[in-house]
Formats: structure tokens, sequence, C-alpha cells
């Protein structure tokens, strides 16, 4: 039975957002830290009180680096049992994850990568008036605050049209997420069954069957769970031009872009429809993931071995997928660049929270086995071509008979511009958290049973 | 015995680019890296690919009186490739060789493996496959293996990195070739001479 009343909802729920920002936060002393998030924890919903009220217009999410964790408190026996991974942090895991060149730590814009970065508030709102409305309480609580300091923030917005998610680029967003067993979501066909909640929420049983380690006090990670985020600009101007590159009518170029995907831009896959776009597919949840590689596509011919959706979910032609998955938010940010106007250098892209139990077995490895390995489904010299690290040098095959055609030179379409790694905690744990003070945590007893 | 000095630090063996498919050479260094190229895997630095791919020499003492048990487990391996070819493909094999030996009135085990990746990337897959499959692995009874390894990659995984004896040679009659690209160069040749046989 999922603990929905201790989870943060960002873990269980995707609300109807249009906006937001994210903060992120750096505490003088411990005392700031927990001064700030005593302030702040009454207006932090878990997943059983969001949506409950007509008034839902604002969500607000926190989280902290393990730095963090340790500046409000947390002792260095407990830190000691969360995963190195964690305890390193994202900057210091680049070469694992292909975040180098361009997309290396020290290139960042928004100081994530700093040993100073503490804590993210997460903040998304339904309009641009809510959204300014918070983000003048925070002000006004950061004023009363002087040892919390704001290192840097990044202000979302959906990038028009308006009526479905999509990125920059145009690929429809939210499309293949995994379900939780023992909430209210629908697999629909082709998402694979429920999983178990342990694959995402620290302190339940998971795919494995095994007996799972939480790190301690359990009171700190019980109904948390580990969040990635990553600021990832889109070289908008760069793909448009690409696309008109590689193809002369605007057909041509619209399937040059869903061969990148492996889905059209509506959302329609081509293992379903290779040929042809087919827009009411594209929207379709109970249709639009019907489908597997190894019987529809072993060769690629619709949808390319290297393309994103099949390294980022293999489906069939993976062992373990049921440990691999992970679930997604976030949203755009930066200014919608109209179609047929040239790139005006301003950053635009995602920036995303990658939910998960195990940073090392779900979100590495996606970024490293998945996403960077050049010889992923034994390609020799690719990457993947939407957010895979790409220098220039690499190539990008598209199967078709009789001759597959061979793209060489593949621009880098993403840059990474930040990115951490930060602990999720449950409700529970935040207040523990925000209790602790000089020698406290002494007094919280020993919990026997770190396995179960 | 060559110095220190005289050992490789910076790989002189021709890129792959360059004799894939032929016949190439690669002496490493002690340790099994280049300190020019360390690669991060997830769970420490990647061995580098050499004209095998990749692999493992894994040499660890067995508990006493468990000798038994390794031909058993082989035994084991046969009947389950035959039944099921495919059971071993996560690990993106080309070969095993196994082979117990003594040393100083204790039996050692080494479990050499080549493979077409390196060993970081999918050893979550294989672990979760045994543990699934509730085969036991022949690694129980190596001394000092983690108790807990099928709740536990982690530890799986440092105890074959602690007993790994890299190579300081390696030579391939065809080099970097998959397993896969072998089996598909094997699938065309068959398939040519049927269309040959159709010509005549």
């Amino acid at each position: 039975m999922l603990e929905i009343d201790d989870i943060q909802h960002i873990l269980l729920t995707r609300t109807p957002a249009l906006t937001g920002r994210y903060v992120f936060l750096s505490f003088a002393d411990g005392e700031s830290g927990r001064a700030w998030l005593e302030e702040i924890l009454p207006i932090v919903p878990s997943a059983a009180t969001v949506g409950t009220s007509d008034e839902d217009k604002r969500w607000v999410t926190i989280a902290f680096t393990a730095n963090g964790l340790e500046r409000l408190g947390v002792s260095e026996a407990a830190l000691a049992s969360f995963p190195d991974a964690f305890r390193q942090g994202m900057a210091a895991r680049a070469e694992v994850l292909g975040d180098t060149g361009a997309s290396a730590p020290e290139h960042w814009v928004d100081g994530t990568a700093g040993p100073d970065l503490h804590a993210i508030a997460i903040l998304f709102a339904r309009d641009d008036e809510e959204r300014g409305r918070c983000e003048r309480e925070h002000d006004a609580l950061l004023d009363r605050l002087p040892g919390v300091r704001v290192i840097s923030s990044l202000h979302l917005e959906a990038t028009p049209p308006f009526d479905h998610a999509h990125d920059h680029f145009g690929y429809r967003d939210r499309l293949s997420q995994p379900v939780i067993e023992g909430t209210e979501d629908i697999p629909y066909n082709g998402c694979g069954g429920p999983l178990k909640a342990g694959e995402f929420i620290l302190g339940y049983p998971d795919e494995s069957g095994q007996p799972y380690a939480m790190p301690q006090p359990e009171i700190l990670s019980r109904n948390g769970t580990y969040m990635a985020y990553r600021r990832l600009e889109e070289h908008v101007g760069k793909f448009r031009d690409f696309l008109k590159e590689h193809g002369e009518t605007a057909d041509e170029q619209e399937l040059i872009a869903a061969k990148l995907m492996g889905r059209w831009r509506s959302g329609a896959p081509l293992t379903l429809c290779p040929d042809k776009d087919d827009a009411e597919l594209g929207k379709d949840l109970t249709r639009n993931n019907d489908f597997n590689y190894k019987d529809n596509d072993p060769h690629g011919y619709a949808v390319p071995l290297g393309s994103h959706i099949r390294r980022m979910n293999p489906r069939d032609t993976a062992a373990n997928m049921n440990r691999r998955r992970m679930i997604r938010r976030g949203a755009t940010y930066g200014a919608h660049l109209p179609e047929g106007t040239s790139d005006d250098g301003t950053e635009r892209g995602i920036a995303a929270f990658v939910i998960c139990a195990s940073l090392v077995r779900q979100f590495e490895f996606a970024q490293n086995v998945w996403v960077n390995d050049k010889n992923f489904h034994e390609l020799g010299n690719e990457r993947d071509p939407i957010i895979g690290n790409q220098d220039g040098s690499l190539e990008y095959k598209i199967p078709k008979r009789p001759l597959r055609k061979k793209i060489t030179g593949l621009p880098a379409f993403t840059t990474v511009r930040g990115g951490a790694y930060f602990f999720l905690p449950g409700i529970r744990a935040l207040h523990w958290l925000a209790g602790l003070a000089a020698g406290a945590e002494a007094a919280v007893p020993s919990l026997e049973g770190a396995q179960q | 015995m060559a110095s220190v000095l005289e050992r490789p630090q910076v790989s002189k063996a021709l890129p792959p680019e360059q004799v894939k498919g032929r016949q190439s050479a690669m002496a490493i260094p002690p340790g099994g890296y280049f300190p020019d190229r360390v690669e991060q895997g997830r769970f420490g630095p990647v061995f580098p690919r050499t004209p095998l791919n990749y692999g493992f020499t894994i040499i660890a003492a067995i508990k006493p009186g468990t000798e038994e048990n390794f031909y058993g487990y082989a035994r084991n391996i046969e009947e389950a490739v035959a039944g099921a070819p495919d059971v071993l493909d996560v690990l993106k094999l080309h070969t095993l060789k196994w082979a117990l030996f003594d040393l100083k009135g204790e039996t050692y085990f080494m479990y050499q493996g080549v493979f077409d990746t390196d060993f970081d990337k999918y050893t979550e897959d294989a672990v979760a496959i045994f543990a699934a499959t509730g085969l036991t692995t022949v690694f129980e009874n190596l001394q000092g293996f983690p108790a807990d390894w099928k709740s536990n990659s982690e530890a799986f995984i440092a105890f074959v990195r602690d007993h790994h004896r890299p190579s300081f040679m390696e030579y391939a009659e065809y080099s970097y070739v998959t397993a896969k690209e072998v089996k598909s160069a094997l699938a065309v040749k068959s398939g040519l001479a049927g269309v040959l046989d159709n010509m005549q």
C-alpha cells in the first residue's frame, strides 16, 4: 500500500501547469536551511492532497543535494548510507553520463555543478499570475532569511501551440510513462504492466523480488527517491537547418525528423505508420505505444536502431526492462522560435527531472549504455541523435531497402547546460529534516532492519 | 623482464578502424589500463577495448570441497544452452573458458570470457537473469563471494573487479569484430550459397 500522504506529489502526479520556476539554493548554515524548510513545508503537497481543491493552481516540490542534506545536519554516518553516485553529485559523474566537451560541467551556466548547491524549490503554476504571486512570496521569504542564497533560477514556459505538450523541436512529449502498482494510473497498451513501487520510491518492494536496502535513518529515506535534473539546451535553428539539408520537401523533412526520434513529431510511432504521419494516432494514448521491435521492426526499417525512442525504451529488445524504467517530469524553458525565423542565440530547451530509486541502475545506465554507447545495437559509431553527446564525428544510419541512408558528421542538437542529483524526501522526512539541530540526530534511534 | 620504463603507457596498437577484421595485437600496461585514456564507467574505470573487444579473466580460490559443484554447473550450462540457445544473449559473449587448477594446496577457478561490451554495461542484467530464473551462480562456490549478490549487484561487480587479472597482451586473427557481425557474415554466406544453388 503506497503511503501517498507521505510522498511528494511530483513523484505520482502530473499537474496541469503551463508555467513554473526552478530556484537553486545555497544555505550559509544549517539553521538558515532548516528555517527555510520549515517556512516552505506547509505548502509542499503530498500526492494525497494535490488536486483535491479547486484552488489548486500552484504546486511546490523541494529536494536536496547530498551537500544540502549534510548542511541541514544529517550526520556523516547517515550520509554514508546513501549511494556513492548521489553523494558524488552529477558533475562528478560527468564522464559516466557523457557530459563531456561542450556539455561538460565546467560549461554549465546555472551554478548547479558547484558544491554550494544545496536545494531546489520547484514551482509549477497554472498561469503566469499565480506564478508571479508565488515568486513574490518566495522572494519575501528569502529576504527574511539572509543565510539562504539563490544560486540561479530558471523560468519555465510551455511553447506554442499549447494544446499538447511538446519540446522546442516540435516533438510531442509525455507519451511513454511507467505506471506504478497501487496507483490509479492506467497502463496503456504497450507501456508494460504496472511496476512495483520500489522501482521509483524507497521503502517498497521492487521488480527484483529481492530484499532492498534503504539509506538510514529510515525516517529520512522512506517514501523518498532520487531525482536527476537535466537542463538541456535545444539548438532549434541547427535542427531545422539539418532537416532542410536532408529533406528537399516538407514531407521529406518531417520524415527525417521522425527517423531521428522514432516517432513523427505528432507522436505517432513509425512502427505503426512508417510512411505517413497519423496525427490522430499521435495523440491517442491507448494506441500510440502499442508496438514492439523484435517482431514489428527487427532491422529498424521503420524505427532506426539508433533512434531516440529505441534507445530510451528498447522494449522487447533489451533484457530486464522493468528495472530500467524512469519517471520524467519537467518543462520547456526559453522563448519559442517561430518557424521561418533564424536562430536568435537565445537559450531554449528542456529542464527535466528523471525520477528513479537507483541513479546508477536506472538513470546512469540509460545515459551510459542506451544514450551514449557508440556500439548500442552494434551500430559502431553512433549516439542518441537527440540527447547523445555529439561532437560532429559520429554518424546516423537509417535502414532502408535496398540501401540504407547514412548521415555522417551528425551535429549536436542539444547541449547539457546544468544538472544535479537531488534526494526528494517524503513529507515526514521533510519535517524530520526541519527539526534537526546540532546533536538532535543522535536522539533518533538507529532503525534496525535496513533490509526487509 | 621489461623495466617499468619499457612498459606501454600509451597504446601503439593500430586503431580499430585500421585493423577491423584483420590481425592485430595489443600490449597492455600492468593493471590493465592505458593511463592516457581511462574511461569512467558506472562502477569505476572501464578496461580498454582490445582486438578481442572486451573480456574478463577472473581467478579466485574455491571453497574447499566444492569442486564437484563446478562440474555440475558446467553440465547445467550445457543443458540450458541446448534448451534455449539465447539464454546467455544478455552477456554479449563470444566465448567462455572455465578451468580449475591447484596452487599451494588450494584449488582455484579461472573464468575467462570474451565479450562484445564492457563488463559494467550489462552485468546487472546478467545478475537479474540469474536471480530471476532461480539459477545459482558458480561464483557462489568461490571464497569471498558476497552472499547477498542477488540483491546487491554492486557487491557482485566489486567481487568480479577485485578478482579480475587483466591481460597484458591480446591478439586476434580478426580484430574488433562482434559476435553479431560474425553471425551475420555466416548468414550472408549461407544465403548466397542458397542463391547460387538456385541459379544452377
